[in-house]
């Protein structure tokens, strides 16, 4: 077999942009003083600065004091105490450990990709069903997997809510025995997450298919701001009876974006069965970057592990998500306020960190050329970008692009 | 956390009392699958764990330990550690797809030289990565997406080398590189296989201190590679794992790499600040491709850009931010030369305490202890001596024979030099 020529460098095409780390790449260059960040999904505090958790920043002082830390390898499984506690925040107090196989990974990506080569590798189905929209990224990660990335309806663009007919519908039609993917909560992109009703529902109806449950958890604790009730989708599953899959990620809910800290999770059926399902996954990690990085984990592990920095993480963590309920609130205020004539109430129904507002593309690129405002032509906008001080000037700017115009499409 | 302290959260949170979760579990999806077999360098750590031998000694797993027998955390990293603590400027947002930038030009900088041309040049595509390991796996996955279906390593090399490759979708073929027979190179069998590998093709190398022989070519015999691959059209592919660690003098270290950026070679370099830096854990490396001109180094990077961005979004931050600290210290950066120098140092003295001993009263000659370089000594035990040393004598290193020279300390050393010589007597 004959490798390429001499010079192969010189065949490789211009990768394309990602879509979201590339507008926020945009918006760093944009030298316009009213410009203003509503793309990534990372939280800002009031003034539009990153914030670091009170309890994590404790967190980091006590084990930088500890002489027992050290910079050691963590083994291919990850910081098991820091594992345990993860799975414990995800699924319960009272989980059965003996039966959940777990790894910490980075962060949801990473979770989402060893998942993925696992059923790449050992599921019969090689077919994964994930809600449209979805995050971006999803679908690269997937289809990276060996998998067929399907799409099963969920957001109605219509009536600015939940399709549950069309998703009902679109599961059915799966062969049974497929993969499919469910945000646990705070839907990325659309904020829309079924009720506690709807979710019976779909749960009733994948049992039915024998279908395999891959939940994505990125933001337990910054939906509602209760950890626990965030948790409902998942623990009801898996109270359902259903062998569930989950990729859990620490970025938003502790603010360890950057130090990439998640878990995947395997609910069995075994103690024997945890361990072989271990053993394969150790194999996907190993040959990928032999073991996870250990700061982010350490960094949840002393404070799950710690009574007060327990308490103090989950109010701050409420903290934020209060703030971003509140700037909800206060973008449909000031919509009203500039003369928006449109039913903005799904901007205050949706939950989590982004609001799914109905812009198409053209009004998002007019938003960003002419106002200098940086969100996902799909409409996405990240509340947590949004502060008193530019909540006006976006409310304005929204209204004189949508005005006239329909934010919902007809079906 | 406290039970009491669960109960007080779900009253707070109004949780449901954990008796309504019902484990009605339906038919489990992964009730046919196999065991794997267990990682053959890292599961040996799990093995020493179990085991409860007061004498038991770890040679295993290359990570370096102080004459004490523990792990080391470098001075200059615990105060880099403090340095970033105060700045109030550093958080834990996220890094870009390619990492931390500056992080990436102090990395490259250390391997091919602050003044080399091509960084100069702007012809040099870097990314951050997830140690060693994971700039290999982006490497091998860049390749493949490239067009290329194999690349060549030397036999032996570091395990994990070929299941990275693999799962990136390359066929790994082997190039003759250590005779164990004469516990040397085999460098007229090696020039032979570089020669007939077919133009184009990528071929990995070690810059220093190969893994697990511990046996690096001469600076006379590394210009004749460098000839013969450029002759032969070939692509070198460094890994450099232990740069300052192994000599003690980190741009020595780096001579090979730096002879083949002279050359004109358009090589690639994944970095591991994993042992140098004693970073293990924090998953700090560097991969870094020298192409023609500046604009095809942007085409590069965004690809490189597509392969991580699906893997794991972007790298984390905190032991790169550490490395650029230290990096971008004038004081701090001798600091870390002398520290590192330090680590190697130690280690040429257990070789030297080891193969005294080993000597010492026995008939085989244990000259090639001396003679290799870097974290491992491949001693050229068998595998059933191996076991042995691990059954009878609580001693772990893998089943090549490879021992970890790290873990060899002043109080162990007559301990395993007569535990080797006992299962090698005849």
């Amino acid at each position: 077999m004959t490798a390429p020529s001499k010079n192969y460098l010189a065949e490789i095409p211009m990768g394309a942009p990602d879509a979201i780390l590339g507008i926020a790449e945009n918006f760093k260059k944009c030298t316009d003083p009213h410009k203003v960040n509503v793309c990534v999904g990372a939280y800002r505090d009031e003034n539009g600065k990153p914030w670091i958790l009170p309890s994590v920043r404790e967190a980091e002082k006590m084990l930088m004091d500890d002489p027992s830390e050290n910079k050691e390898y963590a083994s291919i499984s990850g910081d098991a105490v820091f594992v345990e506690q993860a799975i414990k925040f995800a699924y319960g107090q009272q989980v059965d450990l003996d039966k959940i196989a777990a790894v910490q990974t980075l962060s949801g990506t990473g979770a989402c990709r060893i998942g993925g080569e696992f059923l790449g590798k050992f599921y019969p189905v090689k077919k994964i069903y994930i809600p449209d929209p979805t995050w971006g990224n999803h679908i690269s990660i997937f289809e990276n997997c060996g998998l067929e990335v399907v799409r099963y309806r969920y957001y109605s663009r219509a009536t600015n809510g939940l399709d549950l007919k069309g998703m009902v519908e679109d599961i059915k039609a799966a062969p049974d025995g497929s993969i499919v993917l469910l945000h646990a909560c705070a839907h990325n992109p659309t904020g829309c997450d079924p009720s506690h009703e709807q979710w019976k529902v779909i749960s009733d109806l994948i049992k039915e298919k024998n279908l395999q449950v891959f939940f994505d958890s990125a933001y337990q604790g910054f939906a509602s701001g209760d950890a626990e009730a965030d948790g409902f989708a998942l623990r009801y599953f898996v109270s359902e009876g259903h062998n569930v899959m989950l990729a859990q990620s620490f970025a938003k809910n502790f603010g360890l974006y950057g130090e990439r800290c998640g878990t995947l999770s395997f609910v069995t059926q075994s103690a024997d069965e945890k361990e072989r399902v271990l053993s394969q996954v150790k194999r996907i990690i190993r040959p990928m970057y032999s073991s996870p990085p250990v700061h982010g984990s350490s960094i949840v592990r002393k404070v799950l592990t710690n009574d007060k920095l327990t308490k103090q993480y989950y109010e701050e963590c409420a903290f934020m998500a209060n703030r971003i309920a509140s700037m909800r609130n206060l973008l449909v205020e000031e919509l009203k306020k500039a003369g928006s004539t449109h039913d903005w109430s799904h901007i205050t129904s949706q939950i989590g960190m982004f609001a799914y507002t109905g812009m198409n593309s053209d009004m998002c690129d007019k938003l960003t050329l002419e106002y200098s405002i940086f969100l996902t032509r799909d409409g996405r906008i990240s509340l947590a970008g949004l502060n008193e001080k530019n909540v006006a000037y976006v409310a304005k700017a929204i209204h004189s692009v949508t005005d006239g115009k329909s934010i919902t499409t007809t079906e | 956390m406290s039970k009491a302290f669960v109960t007080q959260l779900s009253r707070k949170f109004k949780t449901p009392p954990s008796s309504c979760y019902k484990y009605a579990r339906s038919i489990s999806h992964w009730r046919q699958y196999e065991m794997g077999p267990p990682d053959p360098i890292v599961g040996l750590n799990e093995a020493f764990a179990l085991d409860t031998s007061p004498n038991k000694v770890n040679v295993g797993v290359g990570a370096y330990r102080g004459d004490d027998g523990l792990p080391f955390v470098l001075p200059c990293v615990r105060e880099a550690e403090q340095v970033n603590i105060q700045n109030i400027e550093l958080d834990h947002e996220y890094l870009g797809i390619v990492g931390d930038t500056t992080f990436v030009r102090l990395a490259v900088e250390f391997a091919y030289g602050k003044d080399s041309h091509i960084l100069t040049e702007g012809r040099v595509a870097g990314v951050q990565t997830i140690s060693g390991t994971g700039g290999l796996r982006v490497f091998g996955e860049f390749l493949k997406k490239g067009g290329h279906n194999e690349i060549y390593v030397p036999n032996p090399t570091w395990g994990n080398h070929i299941p990275i490759m693999k799962n990136a979708g390359l066929e790994v073929k082997k190039y003759r590189y250590y005779n164990p027979a004469i516990s040397s190179l085999e460098f007229d069998n090696m020039i032979n296989d570089l020669k007939i590998i077919p133009p184009g093709s990528v071929v990995l190398l070690h810059a220093c201190a190969h893994n697990p022989t511990g046996m690096d070519p001469t600076k006379e015999q590394w210009q004749e590679i460098s000839k013969v691959m450029k002759d032969g059209k070939l692509i070198p592919f460094f890994d450099c794992a232990y740069q300052g660690f192994a000599s003690g003098n980190a741009p020595e270290d780096a001579f090979a790499i730096r002879m083949f950026v002279e050359d004109g070679h358009q090589l690639a370099t994944v970095q591991s600040f994993s042992k140098n830096f004693g970073l293990y854990g924090q998953r700090v490396g560097a991969l870094s491709i020298v192409t023609a001109d500046e604009d095809e180094a942007k085409k590069v990077l965004s690809q490189m850009k597509m392969a991580i961005r699906p893997m794991y979004s972007n790298p984390p931050k905190h032991g790169a931010q550490l490395v650029k600290t230290i990096l971008s210290d004038e004081r701090l950066s001798m600091d870390f030369i002398n520290q590192c120098a330090d680590m190697a140092k130690r280690i040429n003295e257990m070789r030297i305490k080891l193969r005294t001993a080993l000597e010492e009263g026995g008939d085989r000659n244990w000259e090639h202890i001396t003679k290799q370089i870097g974290m491992f000594a491949y001693s050229g035990l068998t595998k059933e001596e191996v076991t042995a040393l691990r059954d009878d004598h609580s001693i772990y290193c893998t089943l090549d024979g490879r021992i970890s020279m790290a873990g060899v300390t002043s109080r162990n050393v007559d301990y395993i030099a007569d535990a080797i010589k006992e299962v090698t007597k005849k």
